[in-house]
């Protein structure tokens, strides 16, 4: 009896997989192809995707193909690629600090960022340095946390994310200062790190890309020794897995595709945090379904909500995922605590 | 005292410990101990807490760097063998970690399987094979969780997932087996049920060295090994080792030993 009752919920579990996983892709699919087509002016579905068609055929474009090619599309092509980025990042950091609060910004990411284009923004130098200038303290930021966090050869998690919080709130303090000092400029300042999809065009999103395909894909090769790691330290390191350096690969990793993904859209809140936990809630704990499925559902949401950010007065895709964000997961957090 | 611990020769597949050292930080947890553990043998280490028991078995399982002296498994020391090559011969149970709460018990048994097999440590070495999946069945039947092997961490009693634990470590098919207090926070049913089922690992021909403080289940061991303040106090068979006066030098408590049955019994007097 309870063996036939295991049986039937392995079956359904062998079939749930691939069922939830198109679920997963259309929702994708119908992210890219609404994101496209609504706006200030109306392109529908069908006409998105013969517009689409029509692109990669390399037939000439005329009318609304235009406006689908040149202005929305690099736009949602975007919000794919940070969304999926973050949400890799975020359920690789989830992972490697065995911490469900971790998100991509743990480390510093973030406020590198945001010092990094609030500097560009205050001198006045010109709109393509900005994104150039919040990469490099990005990445500048997160090697600071991993200076301050080293002992010997190990970075041990709590170290990390002290460092992590330190780095963090150090730079705030030298953005804060900046902006005060630079007033007229705060509005611009506060719009770019708040994160916008909004100047995505085809280049921003071909530099970003990069970025989020290696960091991406280093993580994904990662997912078994990051399974094996929720066994515990002492075991994974009894099979085998050299912890110190899966994490320092992993941090490094999600960090660089993280600072890529910010430094062009600005600091978007919540996706990372958010979006591992609804896929391991529908999906399990195993990395190798968590990190790619997060990519997938974290690139639809991301477009979803910047359709939400233009059609309201949200205004700004990083309100709209914080603004929904905040409340969802601690819905979640309640859920869980209660079963 | 039989002393079969010190042994001077090294025998081919047995675990052993020449005279190892281990510092933690600036304090000497374990101070030139040396032992050696057969296949197909069951030894229970006891001792006081911070007698260096969890230190001694870290060390022996190759996580803990050994400050002096040596250890050796085969009669090759420990430190020559690959990290793939130990991590396959030898598996480890750790005291306090516990297993993810949201993923299957089949999932975690076969994570067990992946001992030694990773490119740079990092990637899965070879791909999953029919050999692989019978493994896991062997250990997920030998621990008759067979029966809730779809079921999450989270809706298992402690007694269940410390015998998911156990099929973790055994899927790998070690060769020695090292566990520290695998019937803490256990009750006494539990806590028997996990020592029978080492008993029959151990038939089978695992060698099985376990930190124990219950001494009434350690007197289930074959051998014994009582450690205090770092040091191997007494070791050999049970009714050797769990005499009123080694206790008494090890915990400083007064006890009796009563022999029931075919059974040692220590009660403290107090």
């Amino acid at each position: 009896m309870e063996a036939a009752a295991s049986d039937r919920r392995g079956a359904a579990g062998a079939l749930a997989l691939p069922l939830k996983t198109a679920g997963l892709v259309l929702l994708l699919l119908s992210a890219v192809v609404l994101g496209t087509g609504l706006g200030s002016v109306t392109v529908p579905p069908g006409e998105v995707l013969g517009a689409l068609w029509r692109g990669v055929t390399g037939q000439e474009l005329a009318g609304n193909d235009v406006i689908v090619w040149q202005i929305r599309l690099p736009r949602v092509v975007m919000g794919v690629l940070v969304g999926a980025s973050l949400s890799v990042c975020g359920g690789a950091f989830q992972g490697v600090f065995r911490n469900p609060l971790a998100d991509p910004y743990l480390l510093g990411v973030a406020s590198g960022s945001a010092l990094g284009a609030t500097i560009a923004i205050v001198a006045g130098w010109p709109r393509t340095l900005i994104p150039v200038t919040a990469l490099l303290l990005a990445l500048a930021a997160v090697t600071c946390t991993l200076i301050l966090a080293r002992e010997g050869r190990r970075f041990p998690p709590n170290r990390l994310i002290l460092a992590g919080v330190v780095v963090g709130s150090v730079l705030s303090a030298a953005t804060t200062a900046l902006i005060l000092r630079g007033e007229d400029r705060a509005r611009q300042v506060l719009a770019y790190t708040l994160g916008d999809l909004g100047f995505s065009g085809w280049l921003d999103v071909l530099t970003v890309l990069p970025y989020a395909a290696l960091g991406g894909g280093v993580l994904l090769l990662l997912a078994r020794a990051l399974d094996t790691l929720q066994l515990g330290e002492l075991t994974a390191r009894s099979l085998g897995v050299p912890v110190e350096r899966l994490r320092l690969i992993t941090v490094v990793a999600a960090s660089v595709a993280t600072a890529g993904a910010v430094a062009y859209v600005g600091v978007i809140g919540f996706v990372g945090l958010i979006v591992p936990h609804v896929v391991r809630l529908l999906f399990g704990p195993g990395h190798r379904t968590l990190l790619p499925l997060s990519a997938l559902l974290g690139g639809a949401l991301l477009v979803y909500a910047d359709l939400l950010a233009r059609t309201t007065p949200l205004s700004q895709v990083g309100i709209v995922t914080t603004l929904l964000g905040g409340p969802f997961f601690l819905w979640l957090l309640r859920r869980q605590s209660s079963e | 005292m039989s002393s079969p611990a010190s042994s001077p020769t090294s025998s081919p597949d047995r675990l052993e410990a020449h005279d190892v050292h281990v510092q933690a930080g600036s304090f000497p947890a374990v101070r030139g101990v040396s032992a050696a553990f057969a296949p197909g043998e069951f030894t229970a280490v006891i001792g006081p807490n911070g007698a260096g028991k969890s230190t001694l078995l870290r060390a022996l399982v190759g996580l803990t760097p050994v400050t002096r002296g040596e250890v050796r498994l085969a009669g090759r020391p420990l430190r020559d063998w690959s990290r793939a090559e130990r991590s396959r011969a030898l598996a480890f149970l750790a005291q306090s970690e516990g297993l993810p709460a949201a993923a299957r018990v089949r999932d975690v048994v076969a994570l067990g399987r992946g001992a030694g097999d990773w490119r740079f440590g990092l990637l899965p070495r070879s791909p999953w094979t029919a050999e692989d999946e019978a493994a896991v069945d062997a250990a997920l039947d030998r621990t008759d969780t067979r029966r809730f092997e779809d079921r999450r961490v989270s809706e298992l009693s402690g007694g269940e997932a410390q015998r998911a634990a156990l099929a973790r470590a055994l899927a790998a098919q070690p060769r020695f087996l090292l566990l520290d207090e695998p019937t803490n926070h256990l009750d006494l049913a539990y806590a028997l049920e996990v020592v029978r089922y080492l008993r029959c690992e151990v038939a089978g021909g695992l060698g099985v060295v376990a930190v124990l403080h219950d001494l009434n289940l350690a007197a289930r061991a074959d051998r014994l090994v009582l450690l205090h303040a770092g040091q191997v106090l007494a070791s050999g068979r049970p009714a050797d080792v769990l005499t009123p006066a080694h206790l008494h030098a090890a915990y400083g408590v007064r006890v009796r030993v009563v022999q029931d049955a075919d059974r040692l019994l220590v009660i403290p007097e107090d």
